[in-house]
């Protein structure tokens, strides 16, 4: 791989830009891999990534039925923080911030990871309890978090309508939270795995799996059969499809969540601010658009186009929060199916079928977790165990019943 | 915009109703000898198919009664309403 930087930028310009290589390679898929993983969004593309680069599993396939980051990876947010609630939750989410935080130069590709603080507002009292509760919890787990007043939080947004049909009472500020450009992100990772000898397979969808006395050997795909020693599964609203065909079922359902982005306009937000309470988060892409999401539909679908109503549930908040955008016209809006657990916690697990593990159930906020997701289910899958921070993550909690609830305390989808 | 068939109350606009997930998931009756996995298969597990799926709704925002649906999540074509407690209706061999 040749690497990026000031004077490749500088040798391939006065070349006409012709010698660039490839960010990867095509390949026809091998007839068997040590590790096959389905799904080539973020998550599937990291966990290659480690496995190659870290984990010592030399022959491993990603395989994808579309193209890179088609999936949520490409249609998200793009919110990234880790002020989250429980311990399991605040071991993941952290882990993959600590990760971001070095991702471009490790990768050698921009993914553009901007911790430019992620602003949550409270509008009553129940809200302000909840984040009272959440912020402290987040320290305790040496994370950063600072409460906001009603004027802290103005100074940070000049033209907010702090005194809104539910007004705000104050807020919670994680200042490395932010924001990272979603294609890069599944790029990069590509990138950094092809170089790594890993075998990148588009237009390539997963119809089967061969299973010979309850173990995985293999997958039946559109190119012919792919032998495996081991299978990760990173499918995000298709899991419970990918379930089905291994003889199981998942506790998740798959929903549309929706997003839009406004006509550019020059700078004017410069963090993320997100509401619960009233339901809308918005930031400003550095293209000068303002990223606009709330929650997910109202009943499951793999209809990948969301809803009417929820375009008025959205832009109601935002414009009650923000006059100022009444102005505004939305260019685009699209929807990702996402996957979703009574608990609003992932799964990353092995399964009832031997070799056969699953990373899914991120729902409506799982791309801030992606390096970590990566990471921690690359090592599991490599040592056949879940690692510590994977591993209150399994299947099995929802028949113990240790649930790691962020329903109700973790913000808003996203 | 989806519009719904209550058997009740005839057509009406998707945002009048509330969509509560899977129909027909029976509550076990013999709860003292059901094992974790029983449980959690009977409150967790679902089944969530891209295709053809039976589930519960309720009209909120109208006569406020139960009853189930058949629907698409593909096209999210809903292909038939009809009362709770009665079986699932024959929509054509549809997958
Ligand atoms: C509108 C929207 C906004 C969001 N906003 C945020 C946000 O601000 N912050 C945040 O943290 N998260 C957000 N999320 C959630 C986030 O996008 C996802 O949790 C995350 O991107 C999941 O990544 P993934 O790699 O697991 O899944 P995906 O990127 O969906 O990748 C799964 C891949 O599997 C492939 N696949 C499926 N079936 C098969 C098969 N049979 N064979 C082969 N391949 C298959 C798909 O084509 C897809 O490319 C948002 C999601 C949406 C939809
Ligand atoms: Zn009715």
């Amino acid at each position: 791989m040749k690497a990026y930087s000031l004077l490749a930028l500088a040798r391939n310009g006065l070349a006409w830009q012709k010698d660039w290589q490839r960010a990867w390679r095509s390949p026809d898929p091998a007839a068997a891999y040590d590790v096959v993983i389905i799904g080539g969004g973020g998550h599937g593309l990291a966990t290659a990534y480690y496995l190659a680069t870290q984990c010592g599993v030399n022959k491993v396939a990603v395989i994808e039925k579309g193209w890179l980051g088609g999936g949520n990876t490409g249609r998200n947010t793009t919110i990234v923080r880790s002020n989250y609630l429980l311990d399991a939750s605040a071991g993941i989410y952290e882990h993959a911030i600590k990760l971001w935080e070095g991702l471009s130069q490790e990768l050698n590709y921009n993914v553009m990871f901007s911790q430019r603080g992620l602003l949550h507002l409270a509008h009553s009292v129940h809200d302000m309890q909840e984040i009272g509760r959440r912020g402290n919890a987040i320290h305790l787990n040496g994370i950063d978090s600072e409460f906001l007043t009603p004027q802290q939080v103005q100074q940070m947004v000049p033209f907010i309508n702090l005194n809104c049909r539910y007004p705000v009472m104050g807020g919670l500020l994680q200042k490395r939270g932010g924001t990272a450009r979603h294609d890069a992100v599944a790029w990069g990772y590509a990138r950094g795995a092809d170089a790594a000898g890993v075998d990148i397979i588009q237009n390539c969808e997963v119809t089967g799996f061969q299973i010979e006395n309850n173990k995985v050997v293999g997958v039946d795909t559109t190119r012919g059969r792919i032998g495996a020693g081991k299978v990760g599964v990173v499918t995000a609203g298709h899991s419970s499809v990918l379930a089905e065909m291994a003889g199981f079922r998942l506790p998740l359902e798959s929903y549309p969540l929706q997003a839009w982005v406004s006509e550019p306009i020059k700078p004017i937000i410069d963090c993320v601010v997100m509401s619960n309470g009233i339901h809308v988060y918005v930031s400003q892409s550095d293209k000068g658009e303002l990223v606009v999401g709330a929650g997910s539909d109202a009943y499951n679908s793999y209809s990948q186009r969301g809803s009417f109503d929820l375009i008025e549930h959205t832009v109601g908040p935002l414009v009650e929060l923000f006059p100022l955008f009444s102005r505004l016209r939305m260019l685009r809006q699209w929807a990702g199916i996402v996957d979703v657990t009574v608990d609003r916690s992932p799964i990353l697990s092995k399964t009832p079928v031997e070799n056969l593990f699953f990373n899914c159930g991120w729902g409506t906020g799982g791309f801030k977790a992606t390096p970590g997701s990566g990471h921690a289910f690359a090592h599991s899958i490599a040592a056949g165990s879940m690692n510590e921070i994977a591993a209150p993550f399994s299947i099995d909690r929802f028949n113990s019943g240790a649930l790691i609830d962020e329903g109700a305390a973790a913000a808003v989808a996203h | 915009m989806i519009l719904i068939n209550c058997p009740y109350c005839g057509e009406r606009d998707q945002t009048e109703f509330a969509c509560h997930g899977e129909a027909h998931i029976a509550r076990p009756t013999d709860t003292a000898s059901l094992t974790d996995e029983q449980w959690g298969d009977y409150v967790f597990f679902r089944t969530n198919p891209k295709g053809i799926h039976y589930e519960r709704w309720v009209h909120v925002h109208g006569c406020r009664r139960w009853f189930n649906a058949v629907r698409h999540t593909v096209q999210d074509e809903i292909l038939a309403t009809y009362e709770v407690g009665a079986p699932r209706p024959d929509v054509g061999g549809q997958q």
